[in-house]
């Protein structure tokens, strides 16, 4: 067990090492990180509010393209969220240890990636306000109308609701028995206070641990089937309609795999600057980025499987405008998209066969942000390539973005962040018990 | 209310699962262990029954789909049925998803609740420490102090042959 002589870490400097940051101030690097952010934040407020006075008619869209900038975004930071799911639910039940660590953090930006794509179907609505008009609830002022249940962007908001409440719960359970470690070593009143209000009087019995990982199981267990169907979901909003590049049954495992792919790159690129500025190396190891980057190469395949399947499919399948739609996409307009796409989820990630470049923090920042560089043009490319030309030339067009479109996509990013580095600053952002149950097996000692 | 206890604490969990067994072999009532993390060899040390909280998540999982189901039975088949493209008015298929998802939320939902209540955990409620450190590197090991002066000296020698850092006697509302 930990124990100092065995030469492993004490548990009570794995507190000290996680807690202090919370305790201290932040450093200046924190301080540049949060001024940025929440510069890009106001620009998001400021746009949103731009949009909501104007109409959304200030975004780039027309006829032909009804759905860009708004539809990819939100397609986007969902992906984004599903690896923390991933590493959180499904690690767990399959007692991969190496997650402890960093299922805190993952979790997190979960929440904060699912809360960015909620803005954009509600800012899509235009009238933000009326945003409950989406649930079914009777009687309403619309007569006894009731949703359209059979519609996918109906089970998206149960599918996103549902994901957001479980996530949430989820992340707060595993941080009740951390917030007591808080509560009990916090000096201030106002600290003390807010700790043990949001511990619960968690007082470590065995009795009531013995519980509390039944039910972590239990929820991971949930949450698994859970993250599979919203993004399968989400892919239906797509592949229910008759479009020609939409229309097909690849759609919900490939989108899966495209979110895990994304997140994983959000995760890594969120450790590799956390472990930077917080002094984590200690817990955050390259063992974890081996592992990360490994898995960035399966689903980064994966990827590029089905990109090469829809190909062949068109091809194949012998219909004109499915065929139509896929010359396009690699010769029209918007090819530099489809390239820029290939290029960052197919062709990057394969530098991680490379065992030397799983361990090189510089190549794996770089890898990290291309990899949502190309997700995030993979979402551009399946929404608006397929609607700018579709069956009738006359209905063709071209979609340009707005300074208002693109504000929002960067203004979404100061959202993220701003949360991402509160939580770092006031919450515990590595699971300190769990670490503690591994022994400190995970963190090599100095 | 207050009870007496009699605290061990232990720096080391393997000092503490020594102890275990020797307590409860003396007969004495072994009432709780306090740990900065779950101790898995525990369970069975302590004889710890299986929580029956996944009852709880399969009875509500089962209630949120029978909610979804007649929720959108009702609404598109008995209150407003609404010709959409064809589609028959019980479009079951089409209620999967829905079907899901409140399954997931409620299970989820209810056997949080249902965990808060059975361990009587609720916001604000003033943590009762059994010894400074629980929830850092400290094992507290608390037994109901025996009444009688030789089982109560016998459990106080066990705790000290196992390594207890300090054995205390305290009033306690565990």
């Amino acid at each position: 067990m930990a124990h100092p002589a065995d030469g492993q870490i004490t548990l009570h400097r794995i507190t000290d090492d996680i807690a202090r940051p919370m305790e201290a101030r932040p450093g200046k690097a924190w301080w540049i990180c949060f001024g940025v952010a929440s510069l890009f934040l106001l620009d998001f407020l400021g746009m949103a509010t731009y949009l909501v006075a104007n109409g959304i008619g200030v975004w780039g869209l027309n006829n032909s393209v009804g759905w860009a900038f708004d539809i990819t975004n939100f397609v986007f930071w969902i992906g984004i969220g599903h690896a923390g799911t991933l590493i959180s639910a499904i690690l767990l039940l399959f007692r991969q240890r190496w997650r402890n660590s960093i299922n805190r953090s993952a979790e997190a930006m979960t929440i904060f990636a699912v809360m960015c794509a909620a803005m954009f179907p509600l800012l899509h609505m235009g009238r933000p306000w009326d945003a409950f008009f989406i649930f079914p609830y009777a009687p309403n002022q619309r007569g006894p109308l009731w949703v359209n249940f059979r519609s996918p962007l109906v089970w998206d908001v149960f599918a996103i609701n549902t994901y957001l409440i479980v996530s949430l719960v989820f992340w707060y359970l595993g941080m009740i028995p951390d917030l007591a470690t808080l509560r009990d070593r916090a000096s201030g009143i106002v600290k003390k206070t807010v700790f043990r209000v949001f511990s619960l009087g968690w007082n470590g019995s065995h009795r009531t641990w013995a519980r509390y990982e039944i039910v972590c199981m239990v929820l991971a267990g949930l949450a698994t089937p859970l993250v599979l169907s919203v993004h399968s979901i989400v892919s239906m909003d797509f592949a229910t309609s008759l479009l020609p590049g939409w229309h097909t049954t690849i759609f919900p495992p490939y989108f899966v795999a495209g979110a895990i792919y994304s997140g994983f790159g959000m995760v890594l690129m969120l450790l590799i600057i956390t472990r930077q500025t917080m002094n984590l190396q200690r817990y955050i190891t390259a063992r974890h980025f081996d592992a990360m980057a490994k898995i960035l190469l399966l689903t980064g395949s994966i990827v590029g499987y089905a990109y090469a399947s829809e190909f062949w499919n068109a091809w194949y399948g012998g219909n004109l405008y499915e065929r139509f739609h896929f010359i396009n996409r690699a010769t029209g307009p918007y090819a530099w998209c489809f390239y820029l796409m290939i290029v960052c989820n197919v062709l990057v990630p394969q530098v991680f066969w490379s065992r030397r470049a799983r361990a090189s923090v510089p190549i794996l920042l770089v890898a990290s942000i291309l990899v949502n560089v190309g997700m995030w043009f993979e979402r551009f490319v399946i929404i608006v390539v397929s609607l700018h030309r579709t069956f009738l030339p006359s209905s063709w067009g071209m979609f340009y973005p707005t300074i208002v479109d693109l504000g929002i996509l960067a203004g979404s990013f100061g959202l993220f962040f701003t949360l991402f580095l509160l939580f770092i600053r006031f919450l515990p952002m590595i699971a300190m018990w769990e670490i503690k149950r591994g022994h400190g097996e995970e963190v090599p000692h100095a | 209310m207050l009870k007496t206890f009699l605290v061990a604490t232990f720096s080391d969990a393997e000092d503490l699962l020594r102890a275990v067994p020797l307590v409860r072999r003396q007969g004495l009532r072994l009432y709780d262990v306090y740990a900065p993390y779950p101790i898995e060899e525990l369970d069975e040390l302590m004889a710890i029954k299986r929580t029956r909280l996944p009852y709880v998540t399969l009875f509500a999982g089962l209630t949120g789909l029978a909610t979804a189901l007649a929720l959108q039975f009702y609404a598109n088949v008995l209150d407003w049925p609404l010709d959409v493209g064809g589609k028959p008015d019980n479009s079951t298929l089409a209620f999967i998803p829905i079907s899901f998802e409140l399954t997931v939320l409620f299970a989820g939902l209810a056997t949080v609740l249902a965990f808060f209540v059975r361990t009587r955990l609720y916001p604000g409620k003033r943590e009762e420490l059994a010894a400074p450190g629980v929830t850092d590197d400290v094992f507290a090991l608390v037994v109901r102090s025996p009444t009688n002066p030789a089982a109560r000296y016998r459990a106080i020698e066990i705790f000290a042959e196992c390594g207890a850092v300090e054995i205390a006697e305290k009033g306690l509302d565990l």
